[in-house]
């Protein structure tokens, strides 16, 4: 399985579409994570929110989610919802790879986001093919002798990791 | 699978403590979380059942530093070890970047830590992964209990390819750190390769 690898560009992309969904949506907060659980991109209120752990748990959701719908001959379900008291969450999956979650309250609806998370989804799809076609590139450009930041590493490197 | 931000300059990498029920998978992470600077970790989440065994992960987020002007940044996720959640282990294996089989050594549960380690195996495979060349460390747990199987007997029973391996007693994070390191080290020299 070939890495994940986010540029600068794409990063600054991603960020715009999710802001605009934001807004579009009303939404609290809009946040991007890979299926593996690591976070890609977050947009709104973010202050209060562990997003790190959301995002563990929401691939952790995805990836049992996955599960069932395979354990019934569903290839996956791409649209999660979970109806809170005051906040309530939108989970969509991004090109079989990356999960788009949206948090909103009463200020907006399960219609309106949906409507406008299919908007975004379609562009976020757009950007990380360009992703996955740079970090194709990046491989073969490594394969011939480009130097990674990482060609480097020294077991000193690592050894200062550790040292408290 | 590592997650390489350039925009945010930073390495995520995911580490998977596997192994049969009650080896102390969970105890190997709350230990590091105990002792790690809390700057430096997020919250520890457990998903556990009322009797606190473990029915689908642990999750503990921890920042090492920086390496080459890189964050590094380290999940550690545990596995369910009682044989029936093999659906929810085969799950948390996806984009994993090193393994660590923490196998538990009384003699009672031998047959145990084997059947963990075929069912690693076989699940890594399923994601593409091959048992024989992912960063690997062995643990032996529960040094410390009068019913554990002298090393050598273990080592020859589980150690498969010469990987770094470490007793352990979890509770008293004897050998903890020294198998993160040694996995996390892996890890990263893999990243040269790549």
């Amino acid at each position: 399985m070939s890495d994940f690898i986010l540029f600068d560009e794409e990063f600054r992309q991603i960020k715009d579409v999710i802001a605009r969904l934001k807004a579009d949506a009303q939404a609290k907060v809009v946040f991007i994570v890979d299926k593996n659980g690591q976070q890609i991109a977050a947009q709104g209120d973010m202050e209060s929110l562990d997003t790190t752990s959301l995002a563990s748990l929401t691939a952790g959701n995805v990836a049992a989610t996955d599960g069932l719908a395979r354990l019934i001959g569903e290839r996956e379900f791409p649209v999660l919802f979970h109806e809170g008291e005051r906040d309530n969450v939108y989970i969509s999956v991004v090109s079989q790879r990356v999960i788009l979650v949206v948090i909103f309250d009463e200020r907006s609806s399960l219609g309106l986001v949906r409507l406008r998370v299919r908007k975004a989804n379609a562009e976020l799809e757009r950007i990380f093919e360009v992703i996955q076609q740079k970090v194709e590139a990046e491989k073969s450009r490594r394969l011939s002798g480009f130097d990674s930041p990482f060609a480097e590493i020294t077991d000193e490197d690592i050894d200062n990791l550790f040292k408290d | 699978m590592t997650f390489i931000n350039y925009a945010a300059r930073e390495i995520n990498c995911k580490i998977v403590y596997y192994g049969p029920g009650l080896c102390g998978k969970t105890t190997n992470l709350q230990y590091i979380y105990d002792r790690t600077n809390p700057a430096a970790k997020g919250k520890l989440i457990s998903l556990a059942t009322e009797t606190d065994r473990t029915l689908f992960f642990d999750f503990l987020p921890l920042d090492l530093g920086t390496v080459r002007g890189f964050k590094t940044r380290f999940h550690l996720y545990t596995v369910p070890g009682q044989v029936f959640y093999d659906a929810s282990r085969k799950l948390i294996l996806k984009g994993v970047d090193g393994v660590v089989f923490v196998a538990d050594s009384q003699e009672a549960r031998m047959d145990a830590n084997i059947e963990s380690l075929q069912n690693l195996d076989k699940n890594l495979v399923e994601h593409g992964f091959d048992l024989q060349t992912i960063p690997y460390v062995l643990q032996l747990n529960k040094r410390d209990l009068p019913t554990a199987l002298p090393v050598d007997t273990l080592y020859r029973s589980l150690n498969f390819k010469g990987e770094p391996t470490f007793e352990a007693t979890a509770p008293l994070g004897i050998g903890v750190f020294d198998t993160l390191k040694a996995v996390a080290k892996q890890v990263l020299m893999e990243l040269r390769k790549k």
